[in-house]
């Protein structure tokens, strides 16, 4: 099991000719990723080699998923660019959308996540380090690496992760895996004010992951997402939960690099969010240092 | 960003959302000129800087109040003289105050009634929020919190945009008829599209006015802007004012990082915006004080590395570094060699404490020990916070 993706998962790299893309793409090759199709408009026909892999190159993300039977899409186009992207990855029913894109337009993403609501795609991201199930072969390998997390770092196990932050999400993998726990699926959804899939979403599909058997949450100061899930957890979740807060000596009124990553009202202070999420049963790491240990203490393991 | 009240001004005039005639002065003479052509019976005086409490502020040359009401243009080139080129301070400022380069003289408006507008994006619902009050002219928080039946909210749907009954519900919620009915419906309308159009992150009219005359105006203005948008908005680009940042905030935005400045003593220099923060939290948590937020980002080279360390350094407060790496495509050994390069150049004094994990570590370790670098070596983001603590005491 797993969420989300696994080992079978079909991808395909929107903007798979750029720098990043094409440097990532390479990444999931060698992770052992399914990585079927990519999609440059202009730049169908041509393939993408690496490592003995031909990858064909498509105009659209329709004629790809049509030709190779791909399912998921990982997003490294530029920002202007980005949401057209991401609607045409919807359009051509993909069913997992990860939009790697740091930078877009709020205003684009707005209009972006309206105008996919009804269709059956899920959008994880945009500014985000994409999503990984890891493999069962040497360094994890074998797995579904969507996006630009480092593969070697992650072991198959019991830990679902769920993070705005990709370097933080780095270390509670590192953590986990050095514990030997191990993860099931880490999800980084993006440190920008308007994404796709929440916290909340992830808490809900680990809940019904049988592999998954405890869940690190990470979120930082902005918004009322993290505060949103820890509720609904508390109610519904059966299996313990680890959390961390970034961004406690923010000064209020200042964007910490992340879009979304701004203290607006006492609501989103971090000593507000890791309030509520104690109080709702989720066991707070103090440190970045310390979210495995915290988990194995939630979890009693 | 934020942007200069003559500036916003600009900006109502271009959408046509009425506000108080004024024009902006860099010399008492051009001040003199504005208030003729103003030719209004009252006129005020206001000194442009990116604070607020103006009015009740004092300038170091003992000058008080940013903001007067002037009868004559002649007494507008006298105050101008003595705002222009000198610093002001008020509650906002912090005690070094800021230089005053530029005056708006504007008509001194009549206020028969205050109210409140303000359109925001609301993140719960991914859609833009437009918020009124009859409550204008005070602390909206305040407002909202005593009396929460006196804030409207109408959330618009960001592809249907707003709509005609939304302003209709939004006028009668303010109690306005007849002809600022109709004034403040196309005020609104406009002030919408303004928002829309130059991807603002919010706009807030506190007080939005209706003068004895019946006119509605915006007094005064707050904006926000998305960075992620200002690619595609040269004109507001160019309303950076750079002399009201932090020197070391735009010395930083050159070179590509993302770094805010803080008052503690205790540098730090991270990849990533999430690690860069907790590792603020975490040299707290170990009894220091942050000096900055500093992501160098995913991508770094060994220059940003360098221009990393040369803002850093130039901090007379800090006393010591802290670089926390979690590489996790980003080669250590890159940021190793910034380092070296960097602590040659600037000929680093302070005790700087590294903490490298991740892709080619153990590469970044060699070159570190190979320069000779008295540096302090950490295993964990904990063990790098304790040392780097224990440097400065």
């Amino acid at each position: 099991m797993a969420i989300l993706v696994d080992e079978n998962t079909k991808v395909l790299v929107q903007g798979i000719t750029g720098g990043f893309g094409g440097k990532h793409a390479q990444l999931s090759l060698d992770y052992g990723t399914k990585l079927v199709a990519g999609v440059t408009p202009g730049k169908g026909g041509q393939v993408f080699e690496h490592g003995g892999h031909k990858v064909p190159i498509f105009d659209t993300v329709e004629q790809a998923a049509r030709e190779t039977g791909a399912t998921a899409s990982a997003i490294f186009v530029p920002p202007p660019f980005a949401a057209d992207a991401i609607l045409e990855a919807v359009d051509a029913g993909m069913a997992l959308v990860v939009a790697i894109t740091e930078g877009i337009p709020v205003m684009d993403m707005m209009r972006a996540k309206e105008a996919m609501c009804g269709s059956s795609s899920r959008l994880i991201g945009p500014n985000c380090p994409g999503i990984v199930t890891p493999g069962r072969g040497p360094d994890s390998s074998g797995g579904c690496r969507i996006g630009i997390a480092p593969g070697y770092i992650h072991q198959r196990g019991k830990v679902g992760i769920v993070s705005r932050s990709g370097t933080l999400t780095y270390e509670a993998v590192w953590q986990t895996t050095q514990l030997g726990f191990g993860q099931s699926t880490c999800v980084g959804i993006g440190g920008d004010p308007i994404n796709g899939t929440s916290h909340l979403d992830c808490l809900k599909l680990f809940n019904e992951d049988p592999e998954t058997e405890a869940i690190i949450m990470i979120g930082e100061i902005g918004g009322s997402a993290e505060a949103e899930a820890a509720r609904w957890a508390k109610e519904f979740c059966r299996k313990p939960i680890a959390g961390f807060i970034a961004g406690a000596t923010a000064p209020a009124g200042r964007r910490m690099g992340h879009a979304g990553a701004i203290v607006g009202g006492a609501e989103d202070t971090a000593e507000a969010k890791k309030a509520i999420l104690a109080e709702c049963g989720i066991t707070v790491a103090e440190t970045p240092a310390e979210i495995g240990t915290a988990l194995a203490r939630a979890a009693g393991w | 960003m934020n942007i200069h009240e003559y500036q916003a001004k600009e900006l109502f005039d271009k959408f046509s959302v009425p506000s108080p005639r004024g024009t902006v002065a860099g010399t008492p003479e051009e001040a003199v000129a504005a208030a003729k052509a103003i030719r209004g019976k009252g006129l005020v005086i206001k000194a442009q800087v990116h604070a607020g409490g103006r009015g009740k502020g004092t300038f170091k040359n003992g000058f008080k109040g940013g903001v007067h009401l002037i009868d004559t243009p002649e007494q507008a080139g006298e105050f101008a003289a003595k705002m222009l080129g000198e610093t002001l301070v008020t509650k906002q400022t912090g005690e070094e105050g800021k230089l005053v380069r530029k005056v708006m003289v504007a008509e001194s408006v009549d206020i028969a009634h205050e109210y409140y507008l303000a359109i925001l994006l609301d993140r719960a619902t991914a859609r833009p929020v437009i918020v009124a009050s009859t409550e204008g002219g005070m602390d909206i928080e305040e407002v909202a919190e005593k009396t929460p039946e006196k804030i409207l909210r109408v959330f618009i749907h960001p592809l249907a945009g707003l709509q005609a009954y939304e302003v209709r519900k939004l006028t009668a919620g303010l109690g306005l008829k007849g002809a600022q009915a109709k004034a403040f419906g196309k005020l609104l309308t406009n002030l919408y599209k303004l928002f829309l159009d130059c991807d603002c992150s919010m706009v807030e009219i506190n007080p939005l006015v209706e003068t004895p005359a019946g006119e509605i105006l915006a007094l005064d203005a707050k904006f926000g802007f998305d960075d992620n948008a200002l690619y595609r908005h040269p004109d507001i680009v160019a309303y950076r004012d750079t002399d009201e940042e932090d020197p070391r905030e735009v010395a930083a935005s050159w070179a590509g990082l993302n770094y805010i400045g803080l008052d503690g003593n205790i540098a730090c220099l991270v990849n990533g915006a999430g690690l860069a923060m907790a590792t603020m939290d975490i040299i707290k948590y170990a009894g220091g004080e942050p000096a900055n937020f500093l992501d160098v980002g995913g991508g770094a080279t060994k220059e940003q590395v360098v221009a990393a360390f040369r803002i850093i350094t130039g901090d007379p407060k800090v006393e010591a570094i802290l670089v926390n790496i979690f590489g996790g495509i980003m080669d250590c050994n890159v940021i190793a060699e910034g380092i070296v390069a960097a602590t040659k150049e600037v000929a680093l004094k302070i005790p700087l404490v590294v903490r490298l994990e991740g892709n080619n570590v153990a590469e970044g370790k060699k070159t570190l020990a190979a320069s000779g670098l008295n540096l302090i070596a950490a295993d964990d983001i904990l063990d790098a916070a304790k040392k780097v603590v224990a440097s400065t005491k």
